[in-house]
């Protein structure tokens, strides 16, 4: 690159074909640090769930209160009960074969859980090392995205990209699988933006306060955060809820790159190099 | 017959055998629990940052009590031991203050329900992930400390316990700034009678900022120490010394 940039292909209008520089270092490697840590904490936290698989609204709730949810076993039958409304899921919930052979009564299998066999301790060692992840590598993406702009600039969203039309006209793309190419694929969409800005500032910082509540040293010291949530057992249901958005979240996310050609995502977010679309012919 | 239907199959269980071998290996290994469990250095230490020592745990109304309160680990102490207390109605119970203190005491107690009480509403957390709102009395510990009078190289206090588990008697340990914390009391009554046997008769240690499994029940003696590593395997407590469970229980 000479001292003009005028090498630097970001300087010419990007063309369809053409390689760019996407995701910064800091988007990357929070990215990839997360992804694992997600994976950690959705599958300790579903132990610790195993450990009391009943969920309660208000400040109590133990074995003889109204649960909202159960997932159980009644004789060789696996049930989740939601309210009223009861599901046999007799192989996936309540009720389970292990890979050795035995039949299993807890809520979540084998599969989901770390760790694979039940030990509410082992999960909760798991779950506070990487909370502290989570948190950690969580503020310092804020704040260094903060101050390189790429919040401001990438993701909030511009007046008249939330006009209903225009996100009509994204989610009718969606739907028909049209994405953007050509240097409109460098974009966040208008659905993208959205659904980054309401995981990153709705549905973890519910997670964490959630979480948070769940200690009794932090009710101590912080009593307001867990009336926000209308009490432990509230705030525990809140918790359990915002984690299964959060799967929806990521199963969603995995779907779009695939769709969208897994491997220049996937190079994109590990090298920071994507190949931009070619534009369609007209 | 090798169908391919089947070869895919048992590639996929292979593939799932050696992954779940492979996390289970990382489970146990020692370095990463070591790792793990430096968490909990740095969540206690971030907890005590938040909270003032005397920052007191939510107290609610009598409108807002658990129908049922939750007995939970051991209900029924084993042993004739227990049962001939029981069955005398704990008259000959004795609780004991020793180790690091200038006058141990031994009390009886008609001695122990003699003295000062406090009562107080609180939600019992267990580990498990269950919540129950009870009325404890009893009496807070400050007292029994100040009568004994620790001594000055008195760190933790270890709560010997009358429940014995396959493993060992259960014991738990608090350091001092829970000792002498407003809330922490010696509880001889739930929710307006004499604690019930499934909830620790005659006596049981309530330390509000913390889980359950800190509220030592069945209680008989309370030793003052300078290192947790003099009793058991040295954790500070049963679930901590054969469960790997954290001692500071406050999350």
């Amino acid at each position: 690159m000479n001292a003009t940039g005028t090498s630097d292909v970001t300087a010419s209008a990007p063309r369809g074909g053409d390689i760019v520089r996407r995701h910064r270092l800091s988007t990357r490697l929070w990215h990839w640090i997360n992804a694992f840590t997600v994976f950690v904490m959705l599958m300790s936290g579903l132990m610790i769930f195993n450990a009391h698989p009943r969920l309660y609204w208000g400040q109590y709730g133990a074995n003889s209160d109204r649960a909202w949810l159960i997932i159980g076993a009644a004789g060789d039958r696996g049930l989740l009960v939601i309210g009223d409304r009861k599901f046999e899921t007799t192989g996936m919930l309540g009720l389970w074969t292990d890979p050795a052979g035995r039949t299993q009564r807890r809520a979540f299998p084998w599969w989901a859980t770390i760790p694979s066999s039940y030990s509410l301790a082992d999960a909760r060692l798991w779950h506070f090392f990487f909370a502290w992840v989570l948190v950690v590598t969580g503020l310092a993406y804020g704040l260094v995205s903060f101050a390189n702009r790429h919040i401001q600039r990438d993701l909030l969203p511009r007046w008249a990209e939330l006009h209903p039309r225009n996100i009509w006209r994204d989610i009718s793309a969606h739907a028909r699988l049209r994405f953007p190419r050509g240097a409109a694929a460098l974009r966040y969409n208008i659905l993208q933006k959205l659904a980054y800005l309401a995981v990153i500032f709705i549905l973890l910082p519910i997670i964490i306060s959630t979480g948070l509540t769940m200690s009794p040293g932090v009710n101590a010291a912080w009593p307001w955060l867990v009336d926000l949530f209308g009490g432990r057992q509230s705030a525990r249901s809140v918790h359990f809820l915002c984690a299964f958005a959060f799967v929806l979240f990521v199963l969603i996310h995995l779907l779009m790159v695939v769709l969208s050609g897994p491997f220049n995502e996937l190079r994109s977010m590990i090298t920071g190099w994507y190949r931009i679309p070619k534009e369609r012919d007209r | 017959m090798i169908t391919r239907r089947g070869l895919v199959g048992s590639l996929a269980a292979g593939a799932g055998g050696l992954l779940l071998s492979g996390c289970n290996r990382i489970n146990a290994d020692p370095g990463v629990r070591s790792l793990l469990q430096s968490a909990e250095g740095l969540t206690m230490r971030a907890q005590r940052i938040i909270a003032d020592r005397g920052d007191l745990a939510r107290e609610f109304t009598a409108a807002d009590l658990s129908p049922v309160f939750r007995a939970n680990g051991t209900r029924q102490p084993a042993g004739a031991d227990y049962e001939a207390h029981r069955l005398g109605q704990f008259a000959d119970w004795r609780i004991t203050v020793d180790g690091l203190v200038a006058r141990p005491l031994s009390l009886s107690m008609a001695q122990i329900r003699a003295l000062p009480t406090r009562t107080q509403i609180t939600r019992h957390d267990c580990v498990e992930g269950w919540s129950a709102i009870g009325r404890w009395t009893g009496v807070p510990l400050k007292l029994l400390l100040d009568h004994a009078g620790l001594r000055s190289s008195a760190r933790y206090l270890i709560f010997h316990c009358a429940d014995r588990y396959p493993q060992a008697d259960y014991y738990e340990s608090i350091d001092l700034i829970d000792a002498f914390h407003p809330q922490t009391i010696l509880a001889w009554s739930l929710n307006g009678q004499l604690l019930p046997v499934g909830n620790g008769a005659p006596l049981r240690l309530r330390v509000e900022r913390q889980l359950g499994y800190k509220h030592a029940k069945y209680v008989h003696r309370i030793e003052a120490v300078e290192r947790l590593a003099v009793h058991g395997k040295g954790k500070g407590g049963y679930w901590e010394d054969h469960h790997d469970y954290a001692w500071y229980a406050g999350i």
